[in-house]
């Protein structure tokens, strides 16, 4: 039996202090001094920010394989920690999720988890091999119903097999999230190529491995009339070209990951593997070009690029650490470090950058609504006041691979609820 | 100076003259009938290995061995290491033996800044080269070999001396110093353009633009693609092995194509001025970057710079290893004259 | 024991130039009247201070025999006992005379003797570098407190002092001045003895 509950004067969107009834699973009311029902629960939510439930469109959870990094239940509950209320879950798993099987095992393993819904992403190609493609249409018409494609992790380089695919999913609407990353230009290549690539003698990862990709990509998107996602862009010629494809009308979309907004190689300098990522970090350069483009809408979304590993695969030495870091309980606070309170956007942006687009992008009902009467109640619940340094103990992911640690970042998730059930409470999960 | 030797760039010009300075005091303990001190009595040095380059851990070994250190040499080859142990379980295993310094060459940049810096050992390390990082050790020999030919003079001005002590006390102002080659994978030169840069030396690199990495341009250097056009206003020049294998990544087109425009032969050492040296760290590749009557040549410093290296290697044990172990900071150095008698 | 000069009173001289030319010259009569001409002699000086000593006394030895006698420097640096209880210590210049110490007198050269540590040290450093025929010690002031059975052959002055107290030797070539003065150790300045 679902009892209501009745969050009382917060922030809606950063607006006026409102009171949100929720009943079930669904919003029943929204408005100032509401009576409070009998039975319901309370929660004072003075000063605190509510935005629609977090959507993730790249998440990494790492079952089936690799649960000794993550599973999809401490996946989930990170994801809860975080804000989230829907992940995508990415296909490069062990086994891959190309086929049906597979993204129904993930699909339901979030359906059992209760903290997060999961949507699993199909791979593009079988075993991400980049040679055949994947039962794309079997993957959509599974219970998982994915919408989502990509080879994540690896790049889908062959022009012919981007254009297949990219033409393939039209028949259903579904989209490619594209890992843009020219292999022969990143043979090797450890980090940003750039003036501190040259000093610590690491492997250079030059932008324009991404940018020829993206190019490449829009122009096959507009050719064959589909649309396009880009993952994680990480360089000011990215946002160029994504920009002027927009400016065409073309169906492209693109994501930003939380540390992409925030961190640059010069952290590399310590040749600690935690700031090991794909892509690299990049300049201030780029990150204050990817600040504009979020908020000026030629990104759409952030999107964490959660990639939790185990400790031992970052205790070593650069070259032979894994690639990847831990977001999803950072994303909300490095998104309102980097955007809100630098001025570039207000909650509603956030709500939008964070919720409504990429459910949009994903195609996923239930997920990424307004905060109204009659909606599914995914809501998130932000203290934007709270300050605290980054304690990866703390959190509920199998993996502590933060490159926060211990760096302050502002806001924290108090509460989460899915479909009215909260996942949160007070910071905990619930 | 730091606790550790990584990188050129933590050193200052103060640091990098003492430890010149040391090394030529060292130098001395090579023509003595018992070439050994016991400044280092029942102090362990590990050279850990995970690269090979016999040269190095020879030069490092012997300089240990003079210095009456305890030697262990630990070679990733046939050793746990190849087996797939990691770094740390390395490092833990070394600190366990109490090695009091780690000599390490690794093949991934880094390594030595991770050894050093990860709480894994207490020890000194001193970075015997890591992949396309640095080599310390190597330009400070290069420097020390510099400042005897060319910073001898009363006036400071370059001439062509081979004693030993001269230049003690000088940096290497104004020098101009060319290196040519393959500066993008080339440790060597990284070290050398940070050092030589300290010690107040006009740096120039002169490669095809394939082989210099992107961003070199912050480099405190200059930067040349013509070989000739350098050589005649160079007061050393340091040819860099250049791998054969580069040739299939597209790097030059061909060995005879990059000797033409890169290599340093007869004709073009006569356009160098009359005291200028020719240097190369080793191995070389006659014949590519370097013809044989060059490298045999009397302005070619190649067989001193070997000998030069246990000394300067010497002095770097000493000045880490020869007083208290100290905390992590830049301890400052005690004067001779300021000793308890 | 006079108690009236406070801890706050500055080092006072013990030697002045004068006495310290005169003593210097005596020395090296001594040396002279000892090894019979002080044909063979090398003069060791033990940086920094010892080595200009070295040098005085060599002048002075031409001035007596007309012959000009070998002098250099022994570093001991890299022999001491105590490198452990400090940061590693910057090396003073060992410059061994061309024809070596083999055979030869070795008269080592220090301007204070004190523990007797530094000697001990500059001992086990001439057994590196030769075996002489014989090893004199001429140091400029005594002040007592040996740790070691070491004493010297030729003494400028025998200086009882405290181990509160403090000598330091000024020399012209290294500190615009010839001096010796003695001083509280709560009032010299680091780095002085």
């Amino acid at each position: 039996m679902m009892s209501k509950i009745l969050i009382r004067g917060a922030q809606v969107l950063g607006g006026e202090p409102q009171d949100v009834l929720v009943d079930g699973e669904y919003v029943e009311a929204v408005g100032a001094d509401l009576p409070v029902p009998d039975g319901a629960a309370v929660v004072e939510a003075a000063g605190l920010i509510l935005l629609p439930g977090l959507v993730d469109l790249h998440t990494h959870l790492r079952e089936p394989g690799r649960e000794d990094s993550e599973t999809v239940l401490t996946g989930t509950r990170a994801a809860a920690r975080g804000g989230y209320t829907a992940v995508h879950a990415m296909a490069n798993t062990f086994p891959v999720a190309d086929t049906a099987g597979v993204v129904e095992q993930v699909w339901r393993l979030g359906r059992e988890s209760g903290y997060c819904d999961v949507q699993p992403v199909g791979a593009v190609t079988v075993g991400l091999e980049g040679k055949q493609l994947a039962e794309l249409g079997a993957m959509h018409e599974s219970a998982a119903g994915v919408m989502v494609f990509s080879d994540d992790g690896i790049c889908v380089d062959d022009a012919v097999m981007m254009r297949r695919a990219l033409e393939y999913v039209k028949a259903f609407d579904g989209v490619i999230a594209q890992h843009a990353q020219e292999p022969r230009l990143t043979e090797g290549a450890q980090m940003n190529e750039g003036v501190v690539s040259a000093e610590l003698g690491l492997g250079g990862w030059p932008a324009v491995a991404e940018e020829s990709v993206i190019a490449r990509d829009v122009l096959l998107a507009a050719h064959v009339g589909s649309r396009v996602h880009i993952c994680h862009l990480s360089t000011a010629g990215s946002v160029e070209i994504v920009r002027w494809a927009k400016s065409k009308g073309w169906n492209v979309t693109a994501e930003v990951t939380p540390h992409h907004l925030l961190l640059t190689d010069e952290l590399v300098r310590s040749y600690d593997p935690v700031y090991k990522v794909n892509p690299p970090l990049r300049t201030e350069t780029d990150v204050l070009a990817l600040r504009e483009a979020l908020a000026d809408g030629t990104i759409d979304c952030v999107a964490t690029d959660h990639a939790p590993h185990p400790h031992e695969d970052k205790d070593c030495e650069w070259a032979a650490a894994a690639m990847g870091m831990v977001g999803l309980e950072t994303a909300l606070s490095v998104v309102q470090h980097t955007m809100v309170d630098t001025g570039l956007l207000d909650w509603a942006g956030v709500a939008d950058r964070m919720s409504w687009r990429p459910a949009v992008i994903g195609r996923l009902g239930g997920h990424g609504r307004p905060i109204a009467a009659g909606e599914p109640a995914n809501l998130t619940l932000l203290d934007p006041a709270h300050r605290a340094p980054v304690d990866p103990a703390d959190f509920a992911s199998r993996s502590r691979n933060s490159p926060y640690r211990g760096r302050e970042l502002p806001g924290r998730v108090t509460h989460t609820f899915l479909r009215g059930r909260a996942t949160v409470v007070d910071g905990e999960l619930a | 100076m730091k606790r550790h030797l990584i990188s050129t760039a933590d050193l200052s010009r103060d640091d990098a003259i003492l430890i010149l300075d040391t090394a030529e005091e060292m130098a001395r303990v090579a023509d003595r009938p018992i070439k050994k001190l016991p400044t280092l009595r029942g102090r362990t040095v590990v050279n850990l290995f995970f690269e090979d380059s016999t040269r190095t851990r020879i030069s490092f070994e012997a300089a240990a061995k003079r210095l009456s250190a305890d030697v262990i040499n630990f070679s990733a080859k046939g050793s746990s290491v190849s087996k797939g142990e990691s770094l740390k379980d390395t490092a833990l295993t070394l600190q366990a033996m109490g090695a009091d310094a780690v000599v390490v060459r690794h093949h991934a940049s880094g390594a030595p800044h991770r050894l050093a810096t990860s709480g894994w050992l207490n020890g000194s390390v001193i970075n015997a080269g890591d992949g396309t990082h640095e080599h310390p050790t190597q330009a400070l020999l290069d420097a020390f070999t510099m400042r005897r030919h060319l910073a001898g003079a009363a006036d400071g001005g370059p001439v062509h001396h081979r004693g030993p002590g001269d230049g003690t006390g000088r940096d290497l102002d104004g020098r101009r110093i060319t290196i040519v080659g393959d500066v993008l994978h080339s440790r060597v030169a990284r070290s050398n353009v940070q050092l030589l840069h300290t010690l107040g030396a006009q740096v120039t690199l002169v490669a095809p633009p394939t082989l210099l990495p992107i961003g070199v341009g912050s480099w405190p250097c200059e930067v040349s693609y013509d070989l000739d056009a350098v050589i005649p206003k160079s007061d050393a020049v340091m040819m860099l092995r250049v791998q054969r294998e580069r040739m299939n990544a597209a790097f030059f087109p061909t060995e005879r194509e990059y000797s033409r425009r890169y290599g340093l032969d007869g004709l073009r050492m006569a356009r160098m001025p009359e005291h200028a040296i020719v240097m190369h760290p080793g191995p070389m590749n006659r014949g590519m970057e370097i013809s044989a009557d060059v490298a045999d040549s009397h302005r070619s410093t190649i067989v001193e710079q070997v000998a030069n290296g246990v000394s300067v290697r010497m002095a770097v044990m000493y000045l880490l290893l020869g007083g208290a172990v100290l905390p992590d900071t830049d301890a400052p150095i005690r004067n001779a004259s300021e000793e308890s008698k | 024991m006079d108690t009236s000069n406070t801890a706050g009173s500055a080092p006072r001289p013990v030697l002045e130039a004068p006495d310290i030319q005169r003593v210097l010259t005596r020395i090296a009569h001594e040396i002279v009247e000892r090894a019979r001409g002080a044909d063979d002699v090398v003069l060791l000086g033990i940086p920094t201070r010892g080595v200009h000593l070295a040098r005085r006394l060599s002048g002075k030895l031409r001035d007596i025999t007309g012959r000009k006698q070998p002098v250099g420097s022994l570093d001991i640096t890299m022999y001491r006992d105590d490198l452990r209880m400090g940061p590693a210590r910057a090396l003073g210049p060992t410059d061994i005379p061309a024809d070596g110490i083999d055979g030869r007198l070795v008269v080592l050269v220090d301007d204070v003797l004190f523990s007797g540590r530094t000697i001990r040290a500059a001992l086990d450093a001439l057994n590196d570098i030769g075996r002489p025929r014989a090893v004199q010690l001429a140091v400029l002031v005594d002040r007592g407190h040996r740790e070691l059975p070491i004493r010297a052959d030729y003494v400028g002055k025998n200086l009882p002092t405290s181990l509160r107290e403090t000598v330091k030797v000024q020399l012209t070539e290294e500190d615009g001045r010839d001096a010796v003065l003695l001083g509280d150790k709560a009032t010299t300045p680091a780095g002085e003895q």
